[in-house]
């Protein structure tokens, strides 16, 4: 029986994933699933003051404690030099504190027991004396002249200060703005929120002292990158460092970096010569570990009276917590906020952004937001809204009025950036057109004469992902190139080796799929290797939607070589010229005369058989590729969003969403909705939900699922999904990044969405969340703060 | 102290500790590590197993209360080498990506369509409201249990027409 591409799940389209028969079953393989023979485990004593002087700390309780093994503390790793490592951004994060602590939550001890409620245990009987020091909670009080000094280990600092960065033409932008008739201008805060995966953070340390190799099994989505900077901060030869990072259980930006806690493992590994195993409760995830955003945006926007975007200018102050631990490229302390200037066609912008210490955890990069674009484009998609309110323009025809058009592209936007692609107004209409926009407005005012409220919101959002051409993008002098390894058996089947790391994306299926698209093997008779340094080529992980950009491109590209010499030996086998052969799905037919021909399987075996092979053809079916990708690629989407608000208690319901996505070719579209899906319901969360706020001691006031809350199915609509699809015009596939367009995009569309319920009330912004607090206070015309505790 | 508890249809006797939670019995001790912990405050699911045919959130409550009870976890869902029709389910609607609250939301929206077969969508919301998902925004679990609902197992069919 012949047996059809369909049947044979050939390419591109809607597959059943791979990694579902083990997930379903239990069967998946999570870092805490791991068990080694006689490991031990580690548990964190950490800090209850955000600001305070260590004087003393007695272990000898806990040391005796009779399944202790160890106890670590600062000043123990001072002598091994370990008590800082290097951040990030280019600065230092400690490992346990040793002057000072500066967060509520940092790691001040470690203690390695036998098992992991006796660890817990003995952590109550470390004895800490603290000197508690005035806190720097408020990003706007930092730089205040009386602000206390947080990073006093750093030699000469006076202040609180980090760095001072700017993009854009100011004289430009100035020169616009002098000449506007219409200026509006905000303070628009995009809070502290937190990726919370529901699987932790943890690590597995393993040193083998005979051989020296060290093993870390750990849930990172960077394994690669870990084990160079393993190698950097341990002095570690980085040959003898394995990372192996299993199944993870969503990561969302949050398992990029390398947290004290793994560097506490593997000394411990080291101090007891046996496995040591690490993993964080819920409360340490949320207090300690990357945190995202914190951007304190005062937003301006220029425009004629008519609604014609002249020039957008955004100042920034930027909270990076207690140490600069930013994950981002080298040349960009703000990531790529400065693609600010979103979708629209004007010639200027400017933006400045400084960044302050202040004590909270540190981190700032992460959540899905695609290296600070998740900011960029919550400010521009404010500021376009509070412009329509004081025009009086409806938010849609403003937009339609700015948007660039598909003939504009390639578009070298203000701040520097070359948007690949795009047809915007399409995107747009047809989100419109599925939402039935006229008819919502409609209905909106029938309801406002009932004295109801309900709010329509629209976001258009354009990212720039797939980090990066290697000349502009480094992380710690790490080009953000991503290699890929493709091996054919003799057999026909295949194995495809990758550098990045998925926590779900489906990378087992979708890049079978690109192999498959290309070659014409059946996906499933590919294999794809990940997640461990000893047995996959070098590359920077999964993050900033890259893996498919980069990642995909570079399996692409190794799968286009493996189908070029399987031509070549195919018409050696079949005594032509490759000029002469006919490349089908999997088969090599000689031109006109397609009944003979032979496919990728009988290729295969012949490159390994004993056939003469032509000239310069090495035996075997093998291709590599590192992929240094020319540009970002650039995925868009129009988000419209429909909300009701109860006047009485200031609750939100959303009751609609439209989300019209453009990320170029789709390898599996049904993957790629169910990674919109989850951008969406991030989107409801941050906009109505989720804060880490402090008190004004700096206590953390978001440490557990109790108070940072998140969206269950219940604040969820049922998303309506609709699609436009403009190749990337440099990626080998025309693929675009999609794993945080969703969750870039859709904050602005439900805070719009309510605000526009709130218009009546003459009320143009209020910060997230929009929580019924805060809703109820800005019916009153007092919004407040959110990162801050309430305090009246 | 000594327990025997029933999980998946087999008596397991162990010497714990009084305080040992249900989930680090049901991993620790017995090596089931597809019932996961997430959060310890009882709002995430992940850890939620079914006691005595009841959801329960295993993080919460202490393996001694499970002594002499049944308990069901994600590995005792597939029946002679067939899956639930709640796992078919989740494949099929790519109801999951990451796959770590999938244990505790099958196992609770299993119980679920054992009492209510033929539920609406905004029961199942209801129902899944104390499990959250960070990946997939809870549409195709909505539309996973919706499979499941529509597809039964064809013994729980014979069961309903007899009835």
């Amino acid at each position: 029986m012949t047996v059809t591409a369909e049947q044979a799940h050939v390419g591109f389209g809607r597959r059943m994933r791979k990694e579902d028969a083990r997930f379903l079953r239990g069967k998946g393989n999570y870092v805490d699933d791991i068990v080694l023979p006689g490991m031990l485990h580690g548990a964190v004593l950490r800090s209850p003051y955000a600001h305070a002087r260590l004087v003393s700390i007695d272990t000898s309780a806990a040391e005796a404690h009779p399944k202790v093994r160890a106890v670590i503390t600062g000043a123990v790793l001072e002598t091994l030099n370990l008590a800082w490592m290097p951040s990030l951004s280019h600065d230092v994060v400690a490992v346990l504190a040793t002057d000072k602590v500066r967060f509520n939550g940092q790691e001040v001890a470690f203690v390695i027991a036998e098992d992991r409620y006796s660890a817990r245990d003995a952590l109550e009987l470390i004895d800490v004396e603290y000197e508690p020091l005035p806190p720097v909670i408020d990003a706007r009080r930092a730089l205040d002249p009386d602000a206390a000094v947080i990073r006093d280990d750093i030699k000469g600092k006076t202040d609180n200060h980090i760095f001072d960065w700017e993009v854009g033409d100011k004289a430009a932008t100035d020169a616009a703005f002098a000449d506007a008739e219409v200026v509006v201008s905000e303070d628009i805060l995009y809070p502290r929120v937190h990726p919370a995966p529901l699987e932790t953070c943890g690590a597995i340390a393993d040193m083998d002292k005979v051989t020296g190799k060290l093993t870390i099994y750990c849930n990172t989505q960077a394994p690669h990158a870990h084990r160079t900077l393993y190698a950097i901060v341990a002095g570690l030869p980085e040959h003898k460092i394995r990372i192996v990072s299993p199944d993870i259980g969503g990561g969302f930006g949050n398992k990029v970096g390398i947290y004290p806690g793994y560097v506490l493992a593997v000394v411990g590994s080291i101090v007891t010569g046996r496995p040591v195993k690490w993993v964080e409760d819920r409360a340490e995830n949320l207090m300690s570990t990357s945190f995202a955003r914190d951007y304190h945006m005062h937003t301006e926007i220029a425009a004629t009276r008519e609604g014609k975007i002249l020039a957008t200018r955004v100042n920034v102050l930027a909270d990076h917590g207690a140490f600069n631990n930013t994950a981002q490229p080298t040349k960009y302390p703000a990531g790529f906020f400065h693609i600010f200037t979103g979708s629209y066609d004007y010639p200027a912008a400017h933006c400045t952004v400084k960044g302050v210490y202040t004590n909270k955890a540190p981190g700032g990069v992460a959540y899905a937001c695609s290296f600070r674009i998740t900011e960029a484009a919550y400010a521009i998609e404010r500021i376009v809204d509070c412009l329509a309110f004081e025009l009086d323009i409806d938010p849609a025809e403003l937009r339609m009025k700015n948007l660039l058009h598909a003939e504009q592209f390639p578009y070298m936007s203000p701040t520097g950036w070359e948007y690949d692609s795009g047809d915007y107004p399409r995107t747009l209409q047809m989100a419109m057109d599925i939402a039935g926009y006229d008819e919502l407005r409609r209905e909106q005012v029938e309801k406002r004469e009932r004295g109801e409220l309900m709010g329509i919101g629209i976001s258009f959002f354009t990212e720039g992902v797939g980090a990066g051409p290697r000349k502009h993008m480094d992380i710690l002098g790490l080009g953000m190139a991503d290699g890929a390894e493709l091996r054919v058996h003799p057999t026909g089947k295949a194995v495809v080796r990758i550098s990045v790391q998925s926590q779900g994306q489906g990378h087992e299926t979708t890049f079978a799929q690109i192999v498959s698209e290309i070659t014409g093997i059946p996906s499933d008779d590919i294999e794809v290797v990940h997640g461990d340094t000893d047995n996959t080529p070098f590359g920077l992980g999964t993050y900033g939607s890259r893996s498919t950009p980069v990642s995909g491109a570079a399996v692409a590209v190794a799968a286009k070589r493996v189908l070029d010499k399987a031509k070549i030996i195919a018409a050696a086998m079949m005594e032509v010229s490759p000029d002469d052969i006919e490349v089908g799905r999997g088969t090599f037919s000689v031109k006109g005369d397609p009944t003979v021909s032979k496919t990728i399987q009988e290729v295969a075996l012949a490159a390994h058989g004993p056939m003469e092979l032509p000239e310069g053809v090495e035996g075997h079916l093998d291709a590599a590729c590192v992929y240094d990708p020319p540009n970002l690629t650039y995925p868009y989407g129009a988000y419209i969003a429909v909300v009701d608000v109860d006047p009485n208690t200031g609750a939100v319901k959303v009751r609609r969403f439209i989300a019209v996505d453009d990320c170029g070719t789709r390898i599996n579209p049904m993957i790629v909705e169910g990674q919109i899906h989850g951008g969406l319901a991030d989107g409801v969360g941050m906009a109505l939900m989720e804060v880490i706020a402090f008190d004004e001691e700096g206590n953390c006031l978001g440490g557990s699922f109790m108070d940072y809350q998140l969206p269950t199915a219940m604040e969820c609509p049922s998303w309506e999904l609709g699609e436009t699809v403009t190749p990337s015009p440099h990626h080998p596939i025309g693929a675009k990044g999609v794993g945080e367009s969703a969750t870039v995009g859709s904050p602005a569309a439900v805070v719009n969405a309510v605000l526009d319920a709130l218009k009546s009330y003459g009320v143009r912004h209020a910060d997230m969340p929009l929580t019924p607090a805060q809703v109820w206070r800005t019916i009153q015309g007092r919004p407040f703060r959110t990162d801050l505790a309430i305090t009246d | 102290m000594q327990v025997t508890v029933n999980v998946n249809g087999e008596e397991y006797t162990r010497e714990i500790e009084p305080r040992m939670l249900l989930v680090h019995f049901l991993r620790d001790e017995l090596g089931l590590t597809g019932t996961h912990w997430g959060c310890d405050t009882s709002n995430c699911g992940v850890c939620v197993v079914q006691v005595d045919a009841v959801p329960v959130k295993s993080c919460t409550m202490l393996a001694a209360m499970a002594s002499g009870h049944e308990v069901l976890t994600v590995e005792g869902l597939e029946r002679d080498g067939e899956l639930d029709p709640i796992q078919q389910g989740f494949m099929n609607e790519h109801g999951l990506q990451c796959g770590f609250c999938t244990p505790g939301m099958m196992l609770t929206a299993r119980w679920f369509l054992d009492g209510n077969p033929h539920p609406s969508d905004i029961e199942i919301r209801e129902a899944i409201s104390g499990n959250l998902c960070r990946c997939t925004g809870y549409e195709n679990i909505v539309r996973a249990v919706r499979w499941a609902a529509d597809h039964p197992r064809v013994a729980e069919t014979e069961e309903v027409a007899a009835s």
